[in-house]
């Protein structure tokens, strides 16, 4: 009959107003100032700077400062200085590392290509929202200091995505380990025969990769 | 407030109060100017009250919307120097009014300055005019005239013009538009309103809002108040004069002339700032003074619904029944979508009138059977429910032929 939607209606409505007064499911609201907001994992915004241990931030940054972020990014808001010296890596390897990494947060897009090109997983996004500055051109261009996070804060931000990670990065460092391990063990088992082929052996091994 | 002796009754000391206040006012004055300070009175009291009354409406409207919808609504504005008090945002209003005020006056080069200005004053003017004669409570009536049904609906009219003021003066051709379109709704839905009252006039005899409000005293078997919304006539005119009043003061659904999310603003399109604000401010005038005429015309106006209650001033209850009347129209708000042009003055011509007209009968009918008691009393509310219902669903059956039940191609 006619009107018997409107009824139906008025009914949804009503339970609207006396569940929202009952019922915390039912309210959408995030009164963000007052209450910090709930942002979904997946949400991005700017890339941070990944480091290993929060205590020594710049001295432990994945970044090798191999430029390929600053030459992926579209709108080119990232400017990599590589180092002129090495400096041991998570692994104890020796590694480049960035003398200055700026991105200019004015220019960036948040497209996260970064983050895809990054075969050190340095670089990750972050959710930081609250970047108003009082001077658009320093003001925005984030350095190096300030890019760098602990990985225990990617940790915090993607849980899902830093596992993935960190395992992957376990394992690969697992991985050097043994093999430098059985390296260091076929060393040990055969010194004998070769002598004194030691010490040129190495020289080929270390610029094998090279080509 | 006319100056009618007032008579001993249950709450006596409320129920005169009002009227006590003002005598003693008045007779601070010379005799020569009574009669203007009475009036005056009358007046401030009305602006007063009713300003407040809008105020607190729009931020009612707003907290219902929202929770209507599960959403909070505006809860931050406090007071100025005591910024822990939160007062769950009741301050909004003046603060509102304080933009409102404060913001630039744009006036369109070409527009006609007289009307332009004109016409917010005049509709603000117009839709203040029907408060005077609502009787709010017993002794409680701005200005009792004889035709106060005639007075309240040719001052209620006049608001149209204003609208049609507003859309000439801004010389804008999508004002002028929205006007004459604002014009058609208003002048359609004029008719349903009109003819819903007509039963009440016909069955009461009289024009006069505070003889109407009286003789809806008393109860059946001392439970059934004798409102006229409990009479089958009654009750079928209330629902038409609710869709007419709803259209008539641009409420949604019925707000196609100033449709907010379709429209910039139609014929408020060249209007800013505080001149805005009156416009906004007579919608809302009109639209309780229009509630304030339901309920004395159909859900008893002042009096209490059961006689123990009586103890509460009449005033009271008027303002209640006012109130209950706003809420639902706010509620209807947050849960119908508007209308398209031709479905509302289809709605009208089609469904309204023709129901409307035949509920004249019905009254017409009531009036004439008003000695058949004992079974025919039964008799007389059955033909009566008949007249409202059968017409109903048959007219509606037509009316939604080839519209309803609709279905989606598209969407599931």
């Amino acid at each position: 009959m006619l009107g018997s939607g409107i009824l139906k209606g008025l009914g949804v409505t009503a339970k609207n107003f006396a569940g929202s007064y009952h019922d915390p499911a039912r309210m959408v609201t995030q009164e963000y100032p007052d209450t910090p907001v709930k942002l979904p994992e997946a949400y991005r915004n700017f890339p941070f700077l990944v480091t290993e241990n929060a205590t020594d931030p710049m001295g432990t940054l994945r970044c090798v400062a191999c430029q390929i972020c600053e030459k992926e990014c579209p709108p080119q808001c990232i400017y990599i200085e590589k180092s002129k010296d090495k400096k041991p890596d998570a692994t104890g390897k020796p590694q480049l590392y960035p003398a200055v990494f700026a991105i200019d947060t004015a220019v960036c897009m948040s497209c996260q290509l970064c983050v895809e090109v990054c075969p050190f997983d340095a670089i990750k996004m972050d959710q930081i929202f609250e970047v108003a500055a009082t001077n658009r051109f320093a003001g925005l261009l984030l350095n190096r200091e300030q890019l760098a996070k602990p990985n225990s804060y990617f940790h915090q931000l993607h849980p899902t995505d830093a596992a993935e990670v960190d395992g992957r990065l376990g394992a690969e460092r697992k991985a050097a380990e043994e093999k430098a391990r059985a390296a260091a063990a076929a060393k040990a088992a055969a010194p004998k025969p070769a002598a004194p082929a030691v010490t040129p052996a190495p020289k080929p091994a270390a610029g094998g990769p090279t080509p | 407030m006319s100056i009618m002796p007032p008579e001993p009754s249950p709450g006596l000391d409320l129920e005169t109060a009002p009227l006590l206040v003002r005598d003693w006012i008045v007779h601070r004055f010379p005799d020569a100017l009574q009669w203007f300070v009475h009036h005056l009175l009358s007046i401030t009291v009305i602006l007063t009250v009713f300003g407040l009354f809008f105020a607190f409406t729009t931020i009612a409207e707003r907290k219902l919307l929202a929770r209507l919808q599960n959403r909070l609504g505006p809860n931050r504005s406090g007071l100025p120097w005591f910024r822990s008090l939160k007062l769950w945002g009741l301050t909004q209003p003046f603060a509102d009014a304080i933009k409102a005020i404060t913001k630039e006056d744009v006036v369109p080069a070409a527009a006609d300055k007289v009307l332009h200005f004109l016409a917010p004053v005049v509709i603000v003017a117009f839709s203040l005019l029907g408060f005077a004669v609502l009787p709010f409570g017993r002794h409680l009536i701005p200005v009792e005239l004889d035709a106060a049904i005639l007075y309240f609906f040719a001052a209620g009219t006049a608001t149209e013009l204003a609208i049609f003021m507003a859309g000439w003066g801004s010389r804008n051709k999508y004002s002028l538009l929205s006007a004459m379109r604002a014009l058609a709704q208003l002048i359609s839905y004029e008719l349903p309103l009109i003819l819903s009252v007509v039963p009440v006039i016909l069955v009461t005899g009289t024009l006069s809002t505070r003889d109407i409000a009286l003789a809806q005293g008393g109860w059946t078997w001392g439970v059934l108040p004798h409102w006229h919304v409990f009479t089958p006539w009654g009750f079928a005119g209330f629902l038409i004069f609710l869709v007419a009043a709803l259209a008539e003061s641009n409420r949604s659904p019925f707000d196609l002339p100033e449709a907010e999310s379709e429209l910039i603003a139609g014929h408020l399109t060249e209007y800013s700032g505080f001149k805005y604000a009156l416009f906004f401010m007579a919608e809302y005038f009109g639209l309780t003074a229009l509630s304030g005429l339901g309920v004395t015309l159909f859900l008893g106006g002042w009096q209490a619904p059961f006689a123990i209650l009586e103890i509460i001033p009449s005033y009271l209850w008027f303002m209640g029944k006012l109130a209950g009347m706003i809420v639902f129209f706010i509620w209807i708000r947050g849960t119908l979508l508007r209308l398209r042009i031709d479905q509302l003055t289809r709605l009208s011509w089609k469904f309204l009138v023709p129901l409307a007209l035949l509920n004249l009968g019905n009254a017409a009918f009531w009036a004439l059977t008003p000695g058949w008691t004992g079974p025919l009393a039964l008799a007389r509310w059955a033909v009566s429910a008949a007249i409202v219902i059968v017409p109903f669903v048959l007219l509606g059956r037509r009316l939604t032929a080839g519209y309803a039940p609709r279905t989606y191609r598209y969407a599931a």
